[in-house]
């Protein structure tokens, strides 16, 4: 019970605020993380990042009109999506750029739209809240919607698997085989959009990043099977959500004293700690494995 | 086309099997321009023909073609006899530079088990024990079985190659075609890849389809070519082809085909004996015969 204890502050298990947290930033962590996965594979971390980074922009419209910002979060995201789809550049540095310049747009909207959230409403926190997130502050009344979203996302993640793999794979191997290899990006980016959505409403929208990126990244580096990196990726994702909750909460006793540590922070201090055990994991590894293929494969890891 | 380059009538092919593929009389028109002009032959089961032409000559156009990637202007494309639809299991394909990221989890086995079933929805968690075997064959087959618990982004550029024959090999297909698998080997892992394409050919009783700017390293196993040159193709055994009248009226510019030792070099001849019309059509359009990479 001592252990129990020193890690759980007191009343953590009773309160009501926590049990949301819990709740959402498991979902939250979970779509991410499996999503995640996908867009590390396809090599386009960066679209992800400005997704995320724009979805602020609806956060932002969704508070200043009185919303949910997740309703906001969402809208955006879908166009943004929907955007990179219909642009279809294929090309990595066209890519690289178009994302640039949305993303530089729809943050300066977003600026906009904080300022008359802050000067114009009561919501003082709005820019804190939209771009960094409150664990603490999100409402039970959001919690179904996060739930139903998260559970659309996991499903198409679950329905195009394969496809997604063989796409990702080669685009020229998937459609000589016949896949609609731009459905499935849709599908791809739909549970991209729903993933950061829920991400930006638990860790803010620029953190939103840092579990779509992280938990993959560190999932990549342990295993080697397609099917456990997606699932271990959205638990490494859910573990940290949880473990920067259980820090945060207990925080109010850290100094400076009577005032908690912000659980984006922590959550995502968790993620980056994770990714940098991962990697020590996979030296030690390396280093054990090394002498027993010699030459012929290197560093088979994992 | 000139009577001098040769094309695959029905009487040309050899023995009565019917040709796994038929392509005939195909055109390709992009916004104005011929990349491919009346290119016909045909492919007959364990035969091994190379697809030879220089870059920009229409070998990938043709493949997109085969594959039901893009419609020809004109002509028409038969696998196993019948009109090529969008999706066909009968073709095998590996195209040219697949990039495989060190970091994607994904080993030789799970690459070879997508060939089968990769175009599918869902999960795919039960796949049946003759799935599993399949693949374990097939691995065997490509002599892959060492590294299949590799992730595939380590494995080198020979050892990648083999996992994505096998992929393409796994699901049973009557036609093989592989873009430039022989681009970015060393030496021996091309002779690696070469040996294995022979040895499939032969013990899978497939046709196969290869494409390289450089014929050499195919020869030991090849049975048959298509050389293409300015969107045309010339078709038939090396013997046939591979001759200073025929590839000069496919260039439309003079090339002698020199023989050293058991290779074979095209290179661009001087063209006194053309009409001054004709000597620079070949590199005016960016496709003139080069000189085979000479390698000791």
């Amino acid at each position: 019970m001592g252990a129990v204890s020193a890690i759980f502050a007191a009343g953590f298990f009773q309160n009501g605020s926590v049990h949301a947290a819990l709740l959402a930033g498991a979902v939250a962590a979970l779509v991410t993380g499996a999503v995640g996965t996908f867009t590390v594979l396809r090599g386009q971390s960066f679209a992800g990042h400005a997704t995320g980074e724009v979805a602020a922009t609806g956060g932002s419209a969704a508070m200043l009109g009185g919303l949910n910002p997740l309703w906001g979060y969402l809208g955006i995201a879908v166009i943004v999506a929907g955007a990179i789809e219909a642009l279809g550049v294929q090309r990595p540095r066209a890519r690289d750029l178009a994302t640039g310049l949305v993303l530089g747009a729809g943050l300066g909207i977003a600026g906009l739209l904080l300022y008359l959230d802050t000067t114009g409403t009561s919501t003082s926190g709005a820019a804190v809240t939209v771009l960094f997130g409150s664990l603490f502050a999100v409402t039970r009344s959001a919690l179904p919607g996060m739930v139903a979203l998260g559970g659309v996302s996991l499903a198409l993640v679950v329905l195009t698997y394969r496809l997604q793999l063989l796409t990702a794979l080669s685009p020229d191997l998937a459609a000589a085989r016949g896949v609609p290899v731009r459905l499935v990006s849709l599908a791809y980016l739909l549970s991209l959009a729903v993933a950061v959505s829920l991400a930006a409403e638990t860790v803010g929208a620029v953190l939103a990043t840092a579990l779509l990126i992280g938990p993959p990244a560190t999932a990549l580096r342990l295993t080697k099977r397609p099917g456990l990196a997606v699932l271990g990726s959205g638990l490494i994702g859910v573990a940290a959500a949880w473990a920067g909750t259980v820090l945060a909460y207990d925080s109010y006793y850290w100094p400076p004293a009577g005032r908690s540590w912000p659980p984006s922070f922590l959550i995502v201090a968790v993620v980056f700690g994770l990714y940098l055990g991962s990697g020590a994991v996979q030296r030690v590894r390396g280093r054990r494995r090394a002498p027993l293929a010699p030459g012929a494969v290197p560093a088979a890891t994992a | 086309m000139s009577a001098l380059v040769p094309s695959d009538g029905a009487a040309t092919l050899d023995g009565e099997a019917p040709a796994t593929l038929e392509v005939s009389g195909v055109t390709v028109s992009v916004s104005g321009r011929e990349v491919l002009r009346d290119v016909s032959f045909r492919l007959a089961p364990g035969q091994l023909t190379a697809l030879i032409g220089s870059n920009g000559a229409g070998k990938t156009t043709l493949f997109r073609v085969i594959l039901g990637l893009q419609a020809p202007t004109a002509g028409t494309i038969l696998v196993d006899g019948h009109p090529r639809a969008r999706r066909n299991p009968m073709i095998g394909y590996v195209p040219q530079r697949v990039f495989l990221d060190p970091d994607m989890p994904l080993r030789a086995r799970d690459v070879v088990s997508l060939g089968l079933d990769g175009h599918r929805l869902g999960l795919g968690l039960r796949r049946h024990a003759d799935q599993r075997r399949r693949v374990e064959e097939m691995l065997g087959a490509v002599d892959a079985l060492r590294f299949a618990d590799s992730r595939v982004g380590n494995l080198s550029g020979g050892e990648q190659q083999r996992v994505l024959i096998a992929h393409a090999l796994v699901s049973r297909p009557r036609l093989l075609i592989l873009d430039e698998p022989l681009a970015n080997l060393d030496l021996r892992a091309e002779r690696e890849v070469v040996d294995l394409l022979g040895r499939i050919t032969r013990d899978q009783g497939i046709s196969v389809l290869i494409s390289a700017h450089d014929m050499n390293p195919l020869l030991p196993v090849m049975h048959r070519l298509v050389y293409l040159a300015r969107g045309r193709a010339a078709t038939g055994t090396v013997e046939e082809v591979v001759r200073p009248e025929v590839l000069s009226d496919l260039y439309g510019q003079h090339v002698d085909v020199l023989r050293v030792h058991d290779r074979i070099l095209v290179v661009a001849g001087a063209d006194e004996r053309l009409p001054a019309g004709l000597r620079h059509a070949g590199s005016a359009a960016g496709a003139a015969p080069h000189t085979e990479r000479w390698e000791p």
